[in-house]
């Protein structure tokens, strides 16, 4: 075919899913001319599951993207339609915020936002191939011919990669939701060496909101003060709907049962691994059959359609099962479904094939995020995204990677357990994934990554003003705490009343406000010169009072951990050389060349004692390099 | 993995020579150390030799009087800060100086851990570097790899106990917190403080009288086992021209049966008066392997020495029967004649014991037996007494750590914290139980949590 240039850029993305926009709006805000493509204009930022954002370990990685200056934040906050603050009966560590969205809203907001942007060109188009000179990715070129060249690419190809659907016995080659998949470039990257392999997702069935009985579920409010997510806004609103609840019952299970035999995911058809965390209701089924009901949430797709998301129910069975299923449901049983549950096949790397900074380590130049890189979720799709885009511009700028560690983000657990442990199913962040997860909360996301931002070039004046004014607003609010003494008289009658032990003296109101029964709120009666403070800030400084000495205990052990990280290796290390080693560690290591001491220590296969040479074997090569002897 | 967290200490002058020696004490707590065992006049100064006592602030008692000196890091032997406490007493005193220091904060050092130290933070030159490097090498195949599969059966699957549990609620902890919205059932705070008592209880049972301290007060104690005229008093005269006799004041519940205390490595240890070390011609019949079962009773660890140069008799197969259930060494002595039992029959009838060819009667295979008993010792393979279990220093280390860290757990649950700050002391505990039986994995949680839990969209 007669191929043409159609464009010259700096960085193009391939797809524009949670993954592709972060990136391309990351790499164009930091001053490189930038290309996205997408099979389908409509599928950008397109929520092809869930229409929800945030969650336990999710809502942090939100808040982390935002306060890198990323704009998933920003546009769930203009879109939401429910927010609530999850766990707030535990620790002020796993708070989780999870709006539900408005999913066209969402899809149509982060459209205009791209289309605005200077140096980013957003275009329709499905890319058969790259363009690689000396094995650098140095360009894309599309099904029609044209072929724009780059720098650098970024590939986010999602769920459209080799994109396979399964509804029962019917399997077809499709991206999400109907739309077209991507085909012949699954096969190129295989040709290029690239490791692939198949994971697998599903996604329950869509009904019209007239057909439930909402008498018989029980209703699922959102918060009465709405959090939002992005600490650029103070206030945003208030919820518009209401979930629903209600439960799966032994007929539902018998009709699942006995048609097993009629599911992809029993036939044996679907070749790809699925989630664990996120199993199909047959799924469910099969591996906890003693359990006599399962829950399930009916959730509006958004306010100006009448489409229900059932949240609990995906399936890969036939459409004529799934109606008796649903329909046996409480509260369901007039259901009018208007997209049946399917799942779907896709073809993603191997993580351990990326460096630290995402870029590929076959192709140079060739940077990959999102569930291309074997996760799942918009959230980690969105945060490797961005920090994709950001590496891709550092590449281009001659600056090293710009990395997150596992004790300053959830960006960093994500990142460096994909690519140094690898996974075995589309990967999903959980707040048991961090080790340090006192200090990575979500309130104090912009504490932890602001700066960074702003120095890496993509946090702006305003949101870098606004960060300082914050931290400095809760420095001095702090310090006036500290000095503020509170007598018996003016706090024990409160001190009482929420079962707390009271003052024999006078007290710093702060010592006070160590005790997780009373909050700063609790005490404002008392404080009539309090300043006004935001949601944010207060939020901040009272987890920061609180909870001193474990945060505290929490950076002892981070200081431990960078000691490790610290000790870097080179990557031209040949491990096979290192006398003491076992073979099974020379092996991995050399496969992985592990930036560091650390990181070396998290791979598997890797033993402490193996660390243990490791750690001789470069002290005694800094010592011949320095020349004693 | 190589730990430079903790304050080390350990008597660093040979053992048992005329009872003058220096302990040794390095790390960030060891001027906090001194100030709390050590009362002088005045205050202690960097870098000079100050006389005082030493007081075990536990009883009131002076334990001795010393020349005690504080090197403030970097400039020290091992870059850190470094106490090194001249005692003038006894050995009794060196021992009960060295057992309070243990008491107050430091943890006892293993053989070569001062000079590993001074090694990694820049210390040595490249041609001593090298020795290190070769015995750390060394040590660490011994500590890691091998002293796992060494860990007595007993002792491991009791940490594997407190491992399951402490999982079980990790698990609870995690699937509570990561997803909060599912149909599970709410941890509640008198089942995690119920769990987390029995966790601690349970490592307070495996810690009971395995702590390192009485290693170094009572001694090991060996007995030597065989038929007679084997080789036993050869072995015997051997460890005691080797190793001069220690003064036997050491109190100990088994002084009555000890022969002699030698000093092996540093390792006090006591051999225990069998039926043939002393034998003569007439006895052999009166006495016979009976009174070696006795000997052997009381023993950590048996040596039993067979005649090489004879075949194995009903006797012999007899003791060897009885030794397999101990941890134990088999010397093939006299080979310097002619050898009619083969080494590798021998390993088949005994195959956890240490197996050594030897010549006693010229000292040959001496070392190897030394060496022996050294790595068992700090190898966690041999226990000391009837209650312990564990004697591995870095064993006694970690369990340590994690009974910290339960207790910390324990206040943080009693208090009403929420779950999640109680379950960073759990994967604390957790973490550091797991280096003792080497497993390390920390997807352990998460893959628990899917599946015992039916969770999900």
């Amino acid at each position: 075919m007669n191929k043409y240039l159609m464009g010259e850029y700096d960085i193009i993305v391939v797809g524009a899913g949670h993954a592709g926009c972060e990136a391309g709006l990351a790499a164009a805000r930091m001053g490189k001319k930038t290309l996205m493509l997408s099979i389908n204009l409509e599928a950008v930022a397109m929520m092809a599951c869930n229409p929800s954002i945030g969650g336990t370990g999710k809502g942090h990685l939100v808040r982390e993207i935002d306060a890198l200056g990323g704009q998933m934040g920003l546009n769930i906050d203009k879109t939401f339609i429910q927010s609530r603050m999850l766990n707030t009966a535990k620790g002020p560590a796993v708070h989780s915020l999870r709006a539900q969205a408005d999913k066209n809203q969402y899809h149509i907001e982060m459209k205009k936002t791209i289309e605005k942007v200077e140096n980013l060109d957003l275009k329709q188009g499905e890319v058969i191939d790259l363009i690689i000179e000396d094995g650098k990715a140095s360009g894309v070129i599309l099904k029609t011919g044209a072929y724009y060249t780059a720098k650098a690419v970024i590939l986010a190809t999602g769920t459209f990669l080799a994109g396979k659907v399964f509804i029962g016995e019917s399997v077809y080659k499709s991206g999400p939701d109907g739309l077209a998949p991507s085909t012949v470039l699954a096969q190129r990257l295989r040709e290029y060496g690239l490791p692939m392999r198949r994971f697998k997702t599903g996604t329950p069935a869509r009904a019209l909101a007239d057909s439930f009985d909402y008498d018989k579920m029980i209703p699922q409010e959102g918060d009465e003060v709405v959090v939002p997510f992005s600490f650029m806004n103070d206030e945003i609103g208030d919820n518009q709907i209401k979930c629903w609840l209600t439960y799966t019952n032994e007929e539902t299970h018998r009709i699942i049962r006995e048609n097993f035999h009629r599911s992809a995911l029993f036939g044996g058809q679907i070749e790809g691994v699925g989630p664990r965390y996120c199993p199909s209701i047959e799924d469910k089924v099969n591996r906890f059959a003693d359990k006599k009901r399962h829950q399930l949430f009916i959730e509006p797709e958004g306010l100006y359609t009448d489409e229900m998301y059932i949240q609990g129910m995906s399936s890969s069975l036939p459409e004529d099962v799934q109606e008796q299923f649903y329909k046996s449901i409480e509260g369901l049983e007039n259901l009018k479904i208007v997209r049946p549950a399917y799942a779907i096949e896709y073809d993603c790397i191997d993580p351990l094939n990326l460096k630290i900074s995402l870029e590929n380590k076959t192709i140079e130049n060739l940077f990959c995020a999102g569930q291309f890189n074997g996760s799942s979720g918009y959230e980690e799709a969105a945060a490797q995204g961005l920090i994709a885009g950001i590496n891709a511009v550092f590449k281009l700028n001659g600056k090293n990677p710009f990395v997150l560690d596992r004790s300053e983000a959830y960006i960093g657990v994500l990142i460096d357990d994909l690519i140094t442990k690898g996974t075995n199913e589309p990967y999903r962040i959980m707040t048991s994934r961090a080790e340090y997860r006192l200090v990575l909360r979500q309130d104090n996301a912009d504490l932890r990554l602001t700066e960074k931002g702003y120095e890496a070039g993509l946090v702006t004046e305003e949101r870098f003003a606004r960060y300082k004014a914050k931290k400095e607003i809760v420095e001095a609010e702090t310090e006036r705490l500290k000095k503020l003494i509170v007598k018996p008289e003016q706090i024990n009658e409160l001190l009482e009343n929420n079962g707390s032990t009271p003052i024999t003296g006078g007290t710093p109101l702060i010592e006070i406000l160590k005790r997780p029964e009373i909050t700063y709120d609790d005490t404002a009666f008392i404080d009539t010169e309090r300043p006004s403070l935001s949601h944010h800030q207060k939020t901040m400084m009272e987890v920061q009072i609180k909870y001193e000495g474990y945060i505290m205990k929490q950076q002892q052990q981070i200081e431990k951990f960078r000691r490790l990280e610290g000790r870097k290796l080179s990557p031209d290390i040949d491990y096979s050389q290192i006398e003491g080693l076992r073979i099974e560690a020379r092996q991995k290591l050399n496969d992985m060349k592990p930036l560091s001491i650390g990181q070396a220590s998290r791979i598997s296969g890797v033993s402490p004692s193996d660390i243990n040479v490791l750690m001789i074997w470069l002290e005694k090569n800094r010592r011949m390099r320095n020349g004693q002897s | 993995m190589i730990n430079f967290e903790d304050t080390i200490a350990a008597i660093s002058t040979a053992y048992g020579e005329g009872g003058i020696g220096i302990v040794r004490i390095s790390g960030e707590k060891s001027l906090e150390i001194l100030n709390k065992i050590f009362v002088c006049k005045g205050a202690i100064k960097n870098k000079y030799l100050t006389y005082g006592k030493i007081v075990d602030y536990r009883k009131g008692s002076t334990v001795d009087e010393v020349m005690a000196v504080y090197m403030k890091g970097p400039h020290t032997y091992t870059a850190e800060d470094v106490v090194e406490i001249n005692c003038h007493g006894s050995m009794v005193s060196l021992n009960k100086t060295l057992e309070l220091i243990l008491a107050s904060g430091a943890r006892l050092a293993e053989p070569g851990e001062f000079t590993e130290r001074a090694f990694f933070n820049g210390r040595l030159d490249l041609s001593q570097a090298e020795a290190v490097i070769d015995l750390i090498k060394a040590k660490t195949e011994k500590s890691f790899d091998v002293a796992l599969s060494q860990l007595e059966g007993s002792v491991s699957s009791k940490v594997n106990e407190v491992l399951k549990l402490l999982l079980d609620i990790q698990v609870e902890i995690a699937v509570n917190i990561d997803y909060p919205d599912e149909d599970i059932e709410e941890l509640t705070y008198n089942k995690l403080i119920g769990d987390t008592e029995t966790a601690i209880s349970m490592v307070k049972k495996i810690l009971e009288g395995a702590d390192a301290g009485r290693l170094i007060r009572d001694g090991l104690n060996v007995a030597i086992v065989g038929r007679p005229n084997v080789g036993k008093s050869s072995l015997l005269n051997c460890l005691l021209r080797e190793n001069r006799a220690i003064v036997t004041d050491i109190p100990g519940t088994t002084r009555d049966t000890i022969e002699e205390t030698v000093n092996i490595r540093n390792i006090p240890v006591n051999l225990i008066d069998t039926a043939g070390i002393r034998e003569t011609e007439d006895e052999i019949e009166r006495i016979g392997i009976e009174k070696s079962k006795d000997a052997f009773n009381k023993a950590d660890y048996v040596i039993m020495v067979v005649d090489g140069s004879e075949n194995l008799t009903d006797s012999d197969l007899e003791l060897i029967d009885y030794i397999n259930s101990k941890k134990s060494m088999i010397i093939i002595n006299k080979a310097d004649k002619e050898s009619l039992i083969d080494f590798a029959h021998i390993k088949t009838i005994s195959p956890n014991s240490d197996i050594v060819v030897a010549a006693l009667i010229n000292g040959t295979g001496l070392d190897e037996i030394e060496d022996i008993i050294e790595s068992n010792v700090y190898g966690g393979k041999v226990s000391q007494g009837d209650s312990a279990m564990v004697n591995n220093v870095r064993h006694i280390d970690l369990l340590n750590r994690a009974l910290a860290s339960l207790n910390s757990a324990l206040n943080a649950a009693k208090m009403g914290s929420a779950l999640d700050f109680a379950e960073c002391d759990i994967r604390d505990a957790y973490d550091f139980l797991g280096e003792i039986t080497g497993n390390t994995v920390s997807d352990d949680v998460i893959n628990e949590v899917f599946s015992r839990f039916c969770l999900g969209k």
